[in-house]
């Protein structure tokens, strides 16, 4: 008798792709034989798109890439633009970034970390995590009064100074968060189903991690030692004190238990910087480059030709093409920037950790069945406006 | 003669009512309950506390567009819902709700009617289910509705075993498969069979959950991966149908675990009805729980499990309970 498989077509609607992705499906009964992702159903030409754009008034493009981390993005094009023009932001920029940045990590893995236990049944969990990343967003809220596109890293320093009630909220957020973690942690970590569920899913050798050049959560899961804030520190991160969390078979389990300790150790830096916060100037001082600030525009006239002749004409860059790679929460984010020496960027060109990352679904779903598919999506943590740009 | 034809039609009618009725406001308990626990206020806006949320619900489903897919076998289609639904009422027919009672000058008993071989006919009737949702997964000519259907019959089937053999051991015991003599048999606290019976109670309550399709064992209509299952093409009334036929198996599980397990009707002070509806809507809440809890099987674990823990230990508890009533027995 002859055997045939059955097609399944697994999105672009459907509850568990995360939005528009597409995976054709070829199932045998239930078990996966083939999985082929389709992405692009989200394409919005967001590097076309800064391309014509001034250098500064490109930042609001990259919040809507990964949106549920829009501080990662906004740190990782500004410090690309600073590597370019060559500016050395002041010291309390420095940690304020890296604050807001590991605050938009926990943030990303909230969101990662309820929509994944949402996948495979356990409803609550998400409602838990997005009543925590709450907390977050109204931090993101005082700080430049946008929830989620913030657009509050600027190059060369941030929009505005860091609101008065900035420590407050954030000594509340360290506060309850611990204990918060532990509560997911009684409803997962030795909930049988869900071990049953994730140990031995999806699973990702260190040498096929490598090969697929996955980044973050998804190679670190595997037990490869790699992340950026340590291997090519950026915007101070020299500074902190922090350990990298480690998988060691690259299940999805493995990555849950990673993720978990990442938002632990991101509390962590979190608590470093807003101890130690310096204090100083918003912003570089960089005439012609940077905004000077409000007060200066007032009573300068200098501040207020270089604040006209910013808004109106931007700045011009040097001939040349820098690359900046950070660490976002889903992996490494890498802008790549060419310059011809005109006020807009030749060409920009994004490396999203999620569109590499799930280059390798096949592999973490074939063979498997359907369910694990799911549990795959999942647990690779893809935003899909990033993938798709 | 027609005293007794018009006291049945009216018990019937108000046994479907109450049954119907109770149905939609589990879905408003399960609303509510579920939002509470997840720090949400569900309804609130239908009503006081969103009591008019079922009757809203309904209007609305009500009066949306009846879309029959072009691919679908459309007389199946059709009648799925129908199937599905009809079984989950049926169940009530032997369920005793009450002691027996007066009013105005008629004695009526507690029980629509007492079959003596009640306990199996819930069970042939509750297996005819299964054929609803195959038949609702076949006909609608979707590849995920078709998983859902095969899902579902797998599911079903093998649960069905130690469903079945779980109330062996209260059978042995109670010597009887009337469900009214059962209720009788349990008059005191500690006659009660969860006592006597415990494992086939956890085992019972366990496949219940398998048989209603409820998280942990929703694999049929798994949101995340089948897009709904066997009812994805279904809207408008059917589906509707659908869903209270659900919870309408809900409550026919709670029910006859009630009945078999917890004694029914039976309580002090209160009146017997309310016990009763004390009980089931105990059960209720317990599944909400579980789902507000607990993440979902997978399609081959869930067979596993219940083929490899709940048939064997409702296998051995069967034999243990045949055994212990013959020593007890040999030894009076």
């Amino acid at each position: 008798m002859e055997q045939k498989t059955l097609t399944l077509n697994m999105g672009p609607q459907h509850p568990a792709t995360h939005g528009v992705l597409r995976v054709i499906l070829e199932v045998d009964g239930e078990k996966i034989v083939k999985a082929t992702p389709v992405v692009g159903y989200l394409h919005t030409g967001i590097e076309k798109t800064m391309e014509s754009k001034l250098y500064y008034k490109a930042i609001p493009c990259t919040d809507r890439m990964d949106y549920l981390a829009p501080m990662s993005n906004n740190l990782g094009y500004c410090l690309a633009v600073e590597k370019l023009m060559d500016i050395e932001v002041p010291e309390k920029v420095k940690w304020a970034r890296v604050c807001l940045a590991e605050l938009s990590r926990i943030k990303s893995h909230l969101v990662w970390l309820g929509t994944h236990a949402m996948d495979l049944g356990a409803v609550s969990m998400s409602l838990y995590a997005f009543r925590e990343r709450e907390m977050i967003v109204d931090i993101y809220e005082a700080c430049g009064g946008q929830r989620m596109m913030t657009t509050y890293i600027r190059i060369g320093g941030l929009a505005y100074d860091l609101p008065p009630d900035f420590e407050k909220l954030v000594r509340k957020f360290l506060k309850e968060m611990p204990a918060r973690l532990d509560d997911y942690e009684t409803l997962l970590t030795n909930n049988q189903i869900f071990i049953r569920r994730t140990k031995d899913v999806a699973v990702i050798s260190a040498e096929d991690a490598i090969n697929w050049s996955l980044s973050g959560p998804m190679l670190r899961g595997s037990g490869v030692k790699q992340d950026l804030r340590k291997d090519n520190p950026y915007s101070g991160y020299e500074n902190f004190d922090f350990d990298i969390a480690l998988g060691e078979t690259g299940d999805a389990y493995d990555r849950y238990k990673l993720r978990l300790e990442e938002m632990r150790q991101s509390l962590r830096i979190i608590q470093q910087a807003i101890d130690g916060m310096p204090s100083g100037p918003y912003r570089a001082h960089v005439p012609g480059v940077v905004l000077p600030p409000k007060e200066d525009i007032l009573h300068k006239m200098e501040s207020l030709i270089f604040h006209f002749k910013l808004i109106t004409d931007g700045f011009k860059s040097p001939k040349g093409a820098v690359y900046q790679g950070i660490e976002a929460p889903k992996g490494e984010l890498g802008f790549y920037i060419s310059s011809d020496g005109t006020n807009r960027p030749n060409r920009v060109r994004v490396r999203p950790p999620s569109f590499v990352n799930l280059a390798c679904l096949p592999v973490l779903c074939e063979g498997s069945l359907i369910s694990d598919a799911v549990c795959a999506i999942g647990t690779i943590d893809i935003v899909l406006g990033e993938v798709d740009r | 003669m027609l005293e007794i034809i018009i006291i049945g039609t009216l018990k019937v009618i108000a046994v479907v009512v109450v049954v119907l009725t109770c149905c939609a406001y589990s879905t408003l308990l399960e609303r509510k309950v579920l939002a509470y626990m997840q720090h949400r206020l569900g309804p609130i806006y239908a009503g006081p506390w969103g009591l008019m949320q079922p009757i809203a619900d309904g209007i609305k489903l009500m009066f949306k567009e009846d879309i029959v897919p072009d691919r679908s076998e459309r007389l199946m289609f059709m009648l799925a819902p129908i199937v599905s639904f009809i079984p989950a009422l049926l169940v009530f027919a032997v369920v005793p709700f009450s002691s027996d009672f007066s009013m105005f000058g008629y004695e009526i008993k507690g029980v629509l009617s007492d079959l003596n071989i009640g306990v199996l006919y819930i069970f042939a009737i509750t297996s005819l289910s299964v054929y609803g949702l195959v038949l609702a997964g076949w006909s609608s000519g979707s590849k995920y509705s078709l998983l859902g259907g095969i899902r579902s019959s797998a599911q079903m089937i093998s649960y069905e075993l130690s469903y079945g053999l779980s109330i062996v051991g209260v059978i042995l015991f109670a010597n009887t498969l009337s469900m009214t003599e059962i209720v009788n048999q349990q008059a005191s606290f500690w006659d009660m069979f969860i006592f006597r019976q415990p494992l086939a109670f956890l085992l019972f309550l366990t496949c219940g959950i398998a048989e209603t399709n409820r998280l942990p064992f929703d694999l049929p209509e798994c949101e995340s991966e089948l897009a709904a299952g066997y009812h994805t093409e279904y809207s408008s009334m059917r589906f509707a149908t659908f869903f209270v036929a659900e919870y309408g198996y809900m409550l026919a599980v709670s029910s006859v675990a009630t009945t078999l397990f917890l004694g029914g009707w039976q309580g002090p002070f209160l009146p017997p009805v309310i016990w009763f509806l004390i009980k089931v809507f105990g059960f209720m809440f317990f599944y909400i729980w579980l789902r507000a809890t607990f993440p979902r099987f997978r399609y081959d674990q869930l067979m596993a499990f219940g083929w490899k823990v709940l048939f064997p230990l409702a296998l051995a508890n069967t034999m243990g309970t045949a055994l212990w009533v013959l020593l007890t027995d040999s030894v009076n």
